[in-house]
């Protein structure tokens, strides 16, 4: 899946949303909602060889690999915030839209608590 | 699989956006309604597959 077949893709669902939208709005969102989850089954498909990269060649001594895992799980969280926001940006309820954003962002930080303990922790056995 | 379902969302859009205008033009305004309702049903029953099958992606990528 070539980046001509998602753009073509993106296009096509976009007239059809602008055909659509005037007559009864709902069918433009469920439209432009299918369009944005067609194209990121596309994409996801990458992330395999991105993530065998990282896990094989990440394994520098002192870093031990499951801030690895805690970043992939953080990457998967904000990848589904983020389409699930800009759809409810898209169908114009912009406040629902913040309220997942912010629900991303504390589930993200807690995620990320663990590696911010072990960096505290560096720091202080550098400067104790 | 991806292309033909974008289509498919549309062509109901379309179908039913057209069926209204003709039954509201025979004043037949409560069977418009229905035919919007069953056309939403008809369109959010794809879309939950898709997402479904888009969030189960994700969680075994990701390891959720």
């Amino acid at each position: 899946m070539n980046i001509f077949q998602i753009v073509v893709i993106g296009i096509v669902g976009v007239l059809l949303v602008l055909t659509v939208k005037e007559k009864n709005p709902e069918f433009a969102l469920g439209t432009s909602l299918i369009t944005g989850a067609v194209i990121l089954v596309a994409v996801i498909t990458r992330f395999d060889g991105i993530f065998d990269f990282l896990n094989r060649y990440m394994t520098v001594d002192g870093f031990n690999s499951d801030y690895i895992k805690i970043l992939m799980k953080i990457l998967g969280i904000a990848y589904v915030t983020q389409f699930g926001a800009e759809i409810c940006k898209d169908a114009g309820a912009a406040s629902v839209a913040s309220k997942i954003e912010l629900a991303g962002k504390v589930i993200i930080l807690s995620y990320g608590i663990p590696i911010i303990l072990s960096l505290l922790d560096t720091v202080r056995g550098i400067l104790g | 699989m991806e292309i033909d379902l974008i289509f498919k969302i549309a062509s109901v859009g379309i179908i039913v956006a057209v069926l209204n205008t003709l039954l509201k033009n025979s004043n037949r305004d409560e069977q418009a309604m229905m035919v919007t309702i069953a056309g939403l049903i008809i369109v959010l029953m794809v879309i939950a597959k898709e997402i479904s099958s888009l969030f189960s992606a994700v969680r075994n990528l990701f390891n959720l």
